[in-house]
């Protein structure tokens, strides 16, 4: 792995810290989640490096196990929206002509509603628990990696390799996945990254409205919410998950971008 | 036949037959429920005779066509039907709370798009120097914020500890213009904000692709002064990308309203559908998402006439 | 020397690349070139790509494309030193003294803009003339390119007027200013051959008429024979030789200058047909998903076993259309293809395994036909695997062997096909092609894309393969030299059809078809004065009629 840039490499590392903390919680996290420790936003202390929050329990555990919640929420969406999308985006581009078509328009028309309307159109009727919400911004989301992995896709596919290994008689699955993949990589898994981030925000968004994670659990839209009434009287709780949600989607920005900027280097040809 | 017409027509006709089927979906989505909507509103303990009478109330005894066609022809004479929750007209709720979502869009467009564009010419001018930097990395850290966060970071600062606006943005009709513009004041600067980050970027991209033309270079080889090479050979090209990433962008911003309404405290469209999707009141829901993804269609259907109207090869044709 | 216009000395320029992973770097991309231009003379800079002729084109505007720096040396127009003048000075000449036409004219002109305001745009713009003598001689200009129409052609926009005429409005463009020297950047490289004759007539007279100098670049050396006194090859940013003319095509002093003069050293023996065609295709007629029109109408031809049967036209002609049909890509509309006695079926995935086996292919661009993410043992072993079942050992030995009959040798299998020159890809992909030791393969313009002598190298391989292996060849091309070379049938297509079919010699012999007169003559040859000659040839032929 030589050659990564530093400001990769920090992001790499910031982004492990993050997922670190978020699977270790239970051990790393000073208190209780539901604990009241002490009295209603206290400032921060050596025995509550963030303070209380509107309840009097500990911030820095709330962040910690917030965190979690974000954070395995934000990577299941990824997951569902990753699979699905670029899955069927290379699907319909591999096979073009009426299956391409098809499925194109349909993604056209989910994107044509914004995805938080959407996703409020549907969550209005829905009971909101984890899954749930983890189906839905998977869903809607995966219509953005399903239009970049199918214009990935049909760009590689009429390439003369791919026609080749057509001529020989290769069938899908090789030209899927020997072919047109690896070639396909880069740019996904920095498509991936921002994926991640938007699922950040989103899930942040959704839990801030009241209509994400419900209490008793918690994740940071959820802590900015609980917080809220503190800004007016200057307590800046709200913010600290401001600071911990910009601090994870610049790292991973960070790696994205020099994933992407990799691709370059992929075409070929030219160092010849 | 000219192509323009013929291809506006074509357009047109795909609007709206979006909008028909995005009402679809709207509808279909709030009716993916397992169990049903009566249920849900009334919670686990209702009697079934209360269960029976909500469903006619709501029409549910009906098969689903024809709840959506009379959904429809209503809403699009203008009812949109009544509120579950308080039993208000929803038609005359909205109409106040959109044109307050209304003007603080325009405002917040009124700063926003000539700011981006001037700062997507300077970072072009200055490409790859610092102003070009700095500009892109403050644009990287605002996408890296959600709307509601970056709303309080903006009312701590200028609200609670510098005391120079409103935090909460109470608007009524009583007021005057000055009024009115300084009780959004906050909340359309988070929403420039939000858009100017990606309307930069996008501009950016857009002058940088017309200037990396062959065509400049020509006008360069001719001895052009770079201003009257952007003005008379990059502009004409650069207008239509801009004007679609302009629109791109307002389209954008009607959906971040929502979010910055509820921080605010806005008197809108967008705090009144959230409160209405936590009571699942289903109708408002279902009326207040027609008509955002109507003003959402409707603003990237302007972006596509735009890039039409001003491609030469179309204007004129072989 | 008080007539010269531009002197050029001991020039250095210097870009530095960024590659993705590496640290910035600069590169020499011309060194130490030394030129002197006198006034209303041409000059050719003739090289291979990346020879660094276009870089030194634009130093005679002070000009350098992206990150390129003019770093050393002088430059001098009009007695006055240029290289590192201030941007007002360069504004002031550029444009006005030295002007400039580019390779694709398609992509020079402003799409917003009538021709005629970008015509006469520079002239305006440093007050050369009033808007109406601008215009005067823009139309001028363009009656002597021989442009359609030329009082109205001006009010047109760019795309709606073809890529030659284009071409010759660029030229109209840099001549209207009255200029002391036009730099032509390739201007006719991107057109048909049939088209190139006549842009090329158009700005041979054009410079005639005004008077004008130019700097005339170039990789076809029988072109830049046509237009210019003085011609200066170039290779790898350095100069080869310079000479005039006639010195440098009759008596070339340096290697590399020969070989560019006599391109094909092939001695290639016309095979006589066999009893049993190998490929029988019979009125074949074939057209794209809903188009109204065929792209290939009621074609046939036979290629014999062991044989080449080279496809002629010019783009648009149909002859890639043929591979497709015949691989199986595009299913035709109409008509059979016979395959070694049997019907081939017309859809790839109706094919068997052997039947495509049988039938390889090779492409222009090596560059996109091998998957970049793949060794050149994966990319020449899978064949050997799918078809014939070859694994480990076995199979890396066979890689080897295929590795030495296309003459790369050792070392090369656990390269990516971003480590080969152009040629080597090339000969790759034929080792891909042999490894299923198949009974043709056809060649899709596959020597079009190499420089000169490479290309050479490679039809002397496939000849030499053709003697061992016996494998036929359909070799799909534009160039004329190149089927003379290698052919021992030839179809001249045009517009879809066969226009003219048979053995090499009865085809290359007249009497012609008009077309086929069209196409051979528009051919550039290697000799002073064959522009002209094919001129008069043309006027009389059409006076004739």
């Amino acid at each position: 792995m030589k050659g990564i840039p530093i400001s990769a490499l920090l992001g790499l590392f910031i982004t492990g810290l993050f997922f670190l903390a978020a699977l270790l919680a239970p051990w790393i996290a000073p208190y209780g989640l539901g604990q009241i420790v002490g009295d209603i936003w206290e400032p921060s202390s050596s025995q509550f490096w963030l303070g209380t929050d509107n309840l009097g329990r500990d911030l820095l555990t709330r962040m910690i196990y917030g965190g979690q919640t974000t954070i395995f929420v934000a990577s299941m969406a990824t997951a569902v929206s990753f699979t699905l999308g670029s899955v069927l985006g290379f699907t319909a581009a591999v096979y073009g002509g009426v299956t391409d078509q098809v499925m194109s328009r349909v993604n056209d028309l989910v994107m044509s509603i914004p995805t938080l309307i959407f996703a409020l159109v549907v969550l209005s009727v829905m009971p909101v628990t984890i899954p749930v919400l983890i189906l839905v911004m998977g869903l809607l989301d995966s219509t953005r990696v399903f239009r970049l992995s199918r214009a990935v896709a049909v760009d590689i596919n009429v390439m003369d390799f791919v026609e080749a290994a057509r001529l020989r008689g290769e069938g899908q699955r090789w030209v899927i996945f020997r072919e047109i993949l690896p070639n396909a990589l880069s740019p996904l898994v920095a498509e991936l990254g921002l994926r991640f981030i938007f699922a950040i925000l989103f899930i942040s968004t959704l839990s801030f409205l009241g209509i994400g994670i419900q209490p008793p659990e918690t994740d940071w839209g959820g802590i900015v919410k609980e917080n809220r009434e503190g800004i007016v009287y200057g307590i800046p709780a709200a913010l600290i998950p401001a600071v911990a949600i910009v601090t994870l989607s610049i790292s991973v920005n960070l790696v994205a971008d020099w994933a992407l900027n990799r691709t370059t280097s992929l075409k070929g040809g030219r160092g010849g | 036949m000219h192509p323009i017409p013929k291809l506006v027509i074509q357009r047109l006709a795909l609007g709206l037959l979006l909008l028909f089927a995005a009402s679809v979906m709207i509808f279909v989505g709030t009716m993916i429920l397992p169990g049903d909507v009566a249920q849900a509103i009334l919670g686990q303990n209702a009697t079934p005779e209360a269960l029976a009478n909500m469903r006619a109330s709501l029409g549910l005894d009906q098969p689903a066509t024809t709840r959506y066609f009379s959904w429809l022809f209503s809403a699009l004479q203008g009812d949109l039907g009544t509120a579950l929750s308080n039993g208000r007209d929803i038609a005359s709720s909205i109409a106040g709370r959109l044109q307050n979502t209304l003007f603080l869009a325009a405002v917040a467009a009124c700063i926003s798009v000539p700011m981006a564009i001037f700062l997507g010419l300077l970072a072009v001018r200055y490409r790859d120097r610092w102003p070009d930097k700095l500009i892109s990395a403050i644009t990287l850290t605002s996408i890296s914020l959600p709307e509601f966060l970056l709303g309080y970071v903006i009312m701590y600062l200028f609200s609670v500890q510098w005391g120079l606006f409103p935090s909460v943005s109470n608007i009524n009709d009583g007021m005057s213009f000055l009024q009115k513009l300084n009780a959004v004041a906050l909340p359309a600067m988070v929403l420039t904000l939000v858009v100017l980050a990606h309307m930069m970027r996008m501009t950016r991209a857009a002058i940088l692709n017309v200037m990396q033309s062959a065509y400049i270079e020509t006008a360069e080889l001719k001895g052009l002064r770079r201003f009257t090479l952007i003005a008379r050979h990059a502009m004409p090209n650069a207008i239509a990308p801009i004007v679609n990433v302009v629109m791109i962008n307002l389209a954008y911003l009607v959906v971040g309203v929502v979010v910055i309404e509820v921080v605010f405290v806005y008197p809108g469209m967008g705090q009144y559908l959230v409160d209405h999707v936590a009571k699942r009141d289903v109708p408002v829901v279902q009326a207040c998402g027609l008509i955002f993804a109507t003003i959402y269609i409707g603003l990237n259907l302007l972006a596509d006439l735009i890039s039409i109207l001003s491609n030469p090869r179309l204007r004129h044709p072989k | 020397m008080a007539d010269t216009l531009l002197e050029i000395k001991n020039l250095r320029i210097e870009a530095t690349v960024y590659a993705p992973g590496e640290k910035p770097r600069d590169v020499v991309i011309v060194d130490d070139v030394s030129l002197t231009l006198e006034r209303g003379k041409v000059m050719g800079l003739i090289g291979e790509s990346g020879a660094g002729k276009s870089t030194i084109g634009l130093s005679a505007l002070s000009y350098g494309r992206g990150g390129i720096r003019l770093s050393g040396g002088n430059i001098l127009l009009n007695g006055r030193e240029i290289r590192a003048a201030g941007a007002a000075t360069l504004r002031g000449l550029r444009g006005k003294e030295v002007t400039y036409v580019a390779q694709s004219a398609a992509a020079a002109f402003n799409p917003a803009k009538r021709l005629m305001e970008q015509v006469t745009e520079a002239t305006l713009h440093h007050g050369l003339m009033s808007k109406d003598e601008a215009e005067k001689r823009a139309v001028d200009l363009f009656r002597t390119l021989s442009l359609p129409d030329p009082e109205n052609f001006g009010k047109r926009y760019p795309h709606q007027v073809s890529g030659g005429q284009l071409q010759r409005a660029m030229t109209a463009m840099a001549l209207c200013p009255k200029p002391d020297l036009v730099i032509f950047d390739e201007p006719t490289t991107a057109l048909d051959v049939t088209t190139q004759i006549d842009v090329l007539a158009a700005i041979k007279t054009a410079i005639a008429e005004t008077g004008v100098a130019a700097l005339y670049i170039t990789h076809d050396l029988a072109v830049v024979a046509q237009v210019s006194d003085e011609i200066m090859v170039l290779r790898h940013g350095k100069m080869v030789e310079h000479g005039t003319v006639q010195q440098i095509i009759e008596a070339p002093r340096e290697e590399y200058t020969r070989a560019l003069i006599s391109v094909r050293s092939i001695d290639h023996q016309q095979k006589q047909p066999t009893p049993e065609p190998l490929l029988r295709v019979e009125s074949v007629s074939a057209r794209y998903g809903a188009m109204a029109k065929d792209v290939l109408s009621d074609v046939s031809v036979e290629l014999h076993p062991g044989q080449t049967l080279a496809l002629v036209g010019e783009s648009g002609s149909g002859k890639s259309t043929m591979a497709r049909v015949i691989t199986g890509l595009l299913p035709p509309r109409k008509g059979t293809i016979t395959f070694d006695g049997k019907p081939l079926p017309p859809a790839l995935r109706q094919r068997s395994r052997d039947e495509l086996r049988e039938l390889q292919m090779i492409y222009q661009m090596a560059d996109v036909a091998m998957n970049p993410r793949q060794t050149v043992a994966t990319i020449i072993g899978r064949p050997l695997e799918f078809y014939f079942g070859l694994r480990g050992r076995k199979r890396d030995e066979r890689v080897q062997e295929l590795l030495d009959a296309i003459e790369l040798g050792k070392g090369f299998a656990d390269r990516y096909p971003a480590e080969l020159s152009g040629g080597q890809k090339q000969r790759v992909c034929i080792a891909r092609a042999l490894a299923a030791k198949p009974k043709l393969i056809i060649c899709d313009e596959v020597t079009s894309a190499l420089d000169p002598l490479v290309a050479d190298g490679i039809l002397k391989l496939l000849l030499d393969l053709q003697a061992r292996e016996g494998v036929a060849y359909l070799f799909i091309t534009h160039d004329i030299a190149t089927v003379r070379a290698i052919a021992d049938s030839i179809a001249v297509m045009y517009r879809g059809k066969v226009q003219r079919y048979g053995p090499k010699d009865q085809v290359l012999t007249p009497p012609f078809d008009a077309y086929t007169d069209l196409l051979l003559s528009s051919v550039p040859e290697m000799q002073l004065g064959w522009l002209e000659k094919v001129l008069a040839h043309r006027r009389m032929t059409s006076a004739g009629n």
